[in-house]
């Protein structure tokens, strides 16, 4: 027992040019595995889906957020706290309906395209951070909200802003998840 | 004052640990019956607790205690329940669930690729971690029963 009891553990953080190269990798590999762009998308989706549902474990832990009333509340935290946390930026947040169930996040800078010059030729409907879509999405449904979660806007595509769309599809009834035995 | 036993649960009522300490009476039905058991009050206890309360709840349902052990809840958005069951002298320990939560489950388990989720934990080092915080709280005495 050579570490201490920690009471607070410490959180490694990594060096952001090795993680920022790290996910252009995965994601020219899977430029090379799959042909269209719409699997790649697809994938990205699924990996980060994967990610979010445990991402928001950590979140919760470290954050210590306090329940949210409304659905602009919870954009709100997603923007200023949560990229805030793992990314390091702070979207700004705009609500796009009347129903106030669709949100925008406006990405001025986004660091995981910091070395993307452009889209490779022939993959021009690459959502080339489509991973974070999957984690919006997974993390959401772990705390028992269904959402849809897409690019609108890349800057990569020839947009003049990057904005990712939330749509909050329900609020989802825990009893339906219970273990049916 | 004593610790009796810890459960921690998933969102979808999977027993995903537990462990005992000083338990002098078992249930007398098998482990499995007992999680059901504890986890269908604990789901009822919820949903009682707040219809009847008068105003929108916090935090809801902490605790409640009989006149011979005090059970102590605790639970995340993600629906993730701990719960730990000890003597009677022993005043609130959110915090301490929370730690267990935040730097033994999430870091130990959720950041562990190799451990599924929704399973029973099979972590030797969670195990070991958290038998080990929970020996060293101030509330934890071996002599009690």
């Amino acid at each position: 027992m050579s570490r201490p009891a920690h009471r607070r553990p410490e959180y490694r953080k990594i060096n952001k040019d090795l993680f920022v190269l790290t996910y252009g990798a995965l994601v020219a590999q899977l430029c090379k595995d799959y042909e269209k762009d719409e699997d790649v998308n697809k994938y990205l989706d699924t990996m980060g889906y994967g990610i979010g549902t445990r991402l928001v474990e950590d979140f919760l832990a470290r954050s210590c957020v306090r329940r949210c009333h409304s659905y602009s509340e919870i954009a709100d935290i997603i923007a200023q706290v949560a990229f805030k946390m793992y990314l390091g930026i702070t979207p700004s947040v705009t609500c796009n309906n009347a129903s106030r169930n669709e949100f925008s996040l406006i990405l001025d800078k986004n660091p995981l395209v910091e070395f993307v010059e452009e889209l490779p030729t022939g993959r021009s409907s690459l959502c080339y951070c489509n991973l974070l879509c999957g984690i919006i999405r997974g993390a959401l449904e772990m705390v028992h909200l269904a959402a849809d979660v897409t690019f609108l806007q890349d800057r990569l595509k020839g947009d003049s802003v990057t904005e990712i769309g939330i749509t909050f599809l329900k609020k989802l009834d825990e009893k339906k998840y219970r273990r049916k035995k | 004052m004593t610790v009796h036993n810890l459960y921690l649960f998933d969102r979808n009522g999977v027993c995903l640990h537990y462990s005992e300490w000083h338990r002098k009476k078992q249930a007398g039905i098998p482990k499995e019956e007992e999680y059901k058991l504890m986890y269908g009050m604990l789901f009822s206890i919820r949903s009682f607790v707040s219809k009847m309360s008068p105003l929108d709840m916090k935090d809801g349902f902490l605790a409640f205690q009989t006149s011979r052990y005090k059970l102590h809840y605790y639970e995340t958005p993600t629906g993730i329940k701990v719960v730990m069951n000890t003597d009677l002298g022993v005043g609130p320990i959110r915090d301490v669930l929370h730690h267990i939560y935040s730097a033994l489950y999430v870091e130990l388990v959720v950041k562990n690729p190799l451990c599924p989720l929704g399973q029973t934990v099979q972590s030797e080092l969670f195990r070991s971690r958290l038998d080990s915080y929970v020996r060293s709280l101030p509330f934890f005495s071996a002599r009690a029963g």
